[in-house]
């Protein structure tokens, strides 16, 4: 069995972020993402100072570790200076190294992810750049957003930027030798490796669960599945069968 | 609390900004939807406030949207970070000015992990020559671009051809300022007054005539959440974090919004059209919704920028409202035009239009 407790001590975020939990709850209190989520980080500190592998391995394939916006609001907070951030950030390596992220629906999102921003990397440059929010996956973005995109070259012209044009600027093309650059940077620091895992694993579960899987792009059922599947038992809010039942 | 007592906690969150020679580092999400933004603070540290701001058109995304959304390994960004360092020092640059609040928020991190493990350092060195054979130097100044700003804001209100009081009352305008997690929260010393304190638009608002107003929930999360906005399934967190911060202000009235981060911007505004259309709801006085601007655009509003050059059209919420109330005049017909006057359609279903 893996020792996960040895790998996580192998992640920065892990040691700048597990110091000695005193269970206060401070950080649940200030959290986004337990007022919306049905989502503890005092647990999840919790389950990770306890050490027990089995608990842990649970904790990778669940939902919860999903569940975080990575706001780093406790982080201020926390009285000793841990940051259940940064321990869920070394969670979620870790899950999608060892494969046990596709085990939940909120986990398999990350191949969503990867496909979007993490291919904009490296087909532009950026993370996220105006031609590559596409208004039919971002209906809020509103009509603006689609005159800004019929309209981009004269709204830039006019601000001063130049979308897609060489040199400075607001949205100016990446240099081919940068982004050649950046691609190796991400072969030699494990990026590629991540990415490739990412791949590898979701490739896998989509066969199991029967769904069409293409090796790129987002055209296809099972990047569709992932971006937009919600069973509906995430949140803090949402009545369980035995609520129904008046239970 | 006694005077000394505050003044000796508020010593703790002074932050030293450099005063000139800036190496110039671009937000993926400013630039993309606020493209003016960005423009304009070049064109003002340049050309108003007469500094030296360099910009390489060959640096990259720091990559981290990918990282906290946990597709990016700690060691790629850290290493992606040291390029940037690394053009700032071939050009000669030793003051980092950073557009974005993750970008920010980032760079901190970074720096600070180096500090206490600086095997990390060493081993990103080792890395950064290997994939591109270059090397760095850490920068002696690192600032948020709103940083500089704070720095510049007496200087700006010198030249300022309108100040943020409501020309019809004679009132200061009330102000919400949202200055963002990865700004005050995660090294709240390394922003100018922190998550306690929170003085980086608080100064400018007031400096330039304004009010703040410091509301219940002032400094909850936008909602942004990386990947609970970036995968549709997860966009109810968004929303509703949104929709808590709208609806903790509301009852103060604010005239406008100013933010930190480009994409708090971008959600504050586009979260409000949302809303609007999921239940009707609206935020602002007599159906309407709040304006939210970024601070150079605030800036821009100040030195008398024509809003159109600034961009303030190019948001979901209109800011006509806000206009009026400053007794800024502006002509309707330059709002769609073309840098060379050419006439665009009109776009349809603004709100506040």
């Amino acid at each position: 069995m893996e020792d996960i407790v040895g790998l996580l001590q192998k992640d920065v975020r892990f040691e700048e972020g597990m110091k000695a939990c005193m269970n206060c709850g401070v950080c649940t209190a200030i959290c986004p993402a337990a007022e919306f989520y049905d989502y503890d980080p005092r647990k999840i500190v919790d389950i990770v100072q306890r050490r027990d592998n089995n608990e842990l391995i649970k904790l990778l394939k669940s939902e919860t570790i999903w569940y975080c916006g990575e706001c780093l609001s406790c982080k201020t907070r926390c009285p000793r200076g841990n940051t259940p951030g940064y321990i869920i950030m070394a969670l979620r390596t870790l899950s999608q190294k060892l494969g046990y992220f596709t085990e939940s629906e909120k986990g398999r999102q990350q191949l969503a992810i990867k496909r979007t921003v993490g291919e904009n990397i490296f087909k532009y440059g950026y993370c996220v750049a105006a031609y590559a929010v596409h208004p039919e996956m971002h209906p809020e973005q509103g009509p603006i957003w689609d005159y800004m995109l019929e309209h981009t070259d004269d709204i830039f012209k006019r601000l001063g930027g130049q979308a897609d044009g060489e040199s400075t600027g607001p949205l100016r093309k990446i240099p081919d030798d940068a982004l050649e650059e950046l691609k190796n940077i991400f072969e030699v620091t494990g990026g590629n490796e991540l990415f490739d895992d990412i791949e590898k694993h979701s490739e896998k579960k989509a066969a199991e669960m029967g769904i069409q899987f293409s090796r790129e792009g987002i055209d296809n059922e099972y990047f569709i599945e992932v971006y937009t599947a919600n069973n509906g038992h995430h949140t803090a809010h949402e009545k369980t069968e035995e609520d129904e039942a008046g239970r | 609390m006694k005077q000394e007592g505050k003044k000796k906690i508020w010593a703790d969150y002074q932050k030293e900004i450099a005063d000139d020679h800036f190496f110039y580092v671009r937000s993926c999400i400013r630039q993309s939807f606020f493209p003016g933004s960005e423009q304009f603070f070049l064109h003002m540290m340049r050309n108003i406030l007469g500094k030296d701001v360099f910009e390489n058109p060959s640096h990259t995304t720091c990559t981290g949207i990918g990282y906290h959304s946990d597709i990016v390994p700690s060691q790629t960004i850290m290493t992606v970070v040291a390029r940037h360092f690394a053009l700032m020092k071939e050009a000669g640059y030793k003051n980092i000015a950073i557009s974005c609040v993750t970008s920010f928020g980032i760079y901190t991190e970074i720096l600070e992990t180096w500090k206490h493990i600086p095997e990390e350092l060493e081993k990103t060195r080792e890395y950064l020559f290997k994939a591109t054979g270059r090397e760095f130097d850490i920068p002696e100044n690192m600032a948020h671009t709103s940083d500089i700003i704070y720095k510049f804001r007496d200087e700006i209100a010198a030249r300022a051809k309108n100040r943020l009081v409501n020309k019809k009352t004679g009132e200061p305008l009330k102000i919400v300022e949202h200055i963002g997690c990865h700004y005050a929260k995660m090294f709240p010393k390394s922003g100018v007054g922190g998550a306690e304190f929170p003085r980086v638009l608080s100064g400018m608002a007031e400096t330039w005539g304004g009010q703040v107003i410091d509301y219940p929930e002032r400094r909850h999360c936008c909602g942004f959440g990386f990947r609970q906005y970036l995968v549709q399934a997860n966009r109810g967190y968004s929303v509703s974090n949104t929709a808590k911060k709208f609806a903790s202000m509301q009852p103060y009235e604010p005239d406008v919004v100013i933010t930190n981060c480009p994409g708090c911007n971008m959600f504050m505004d586009r979260w409000q059209y949302t809303i609007k259309e999921m239940e009707g709801t609206t935020y602002g006085i007599n159906g309407e919704s709040i304006p939210v601007l970024t601070y150079e655009e605030l800036a821009g509003l100040v030195l008398g920028y024509n809003p159109w050059d600034l961009g303030l059209q190019y948001h979901m919420v209109q800011s006509e409202p806000l206009l009026d109330k400053l007794g800024i005049e502006y002509d309707s017909s330059d709002k769609f035009k073309t840098g060379d006057g050419r006439q665009m359609p009109v776009p349809k279903n603004l709100i506040n239009a």
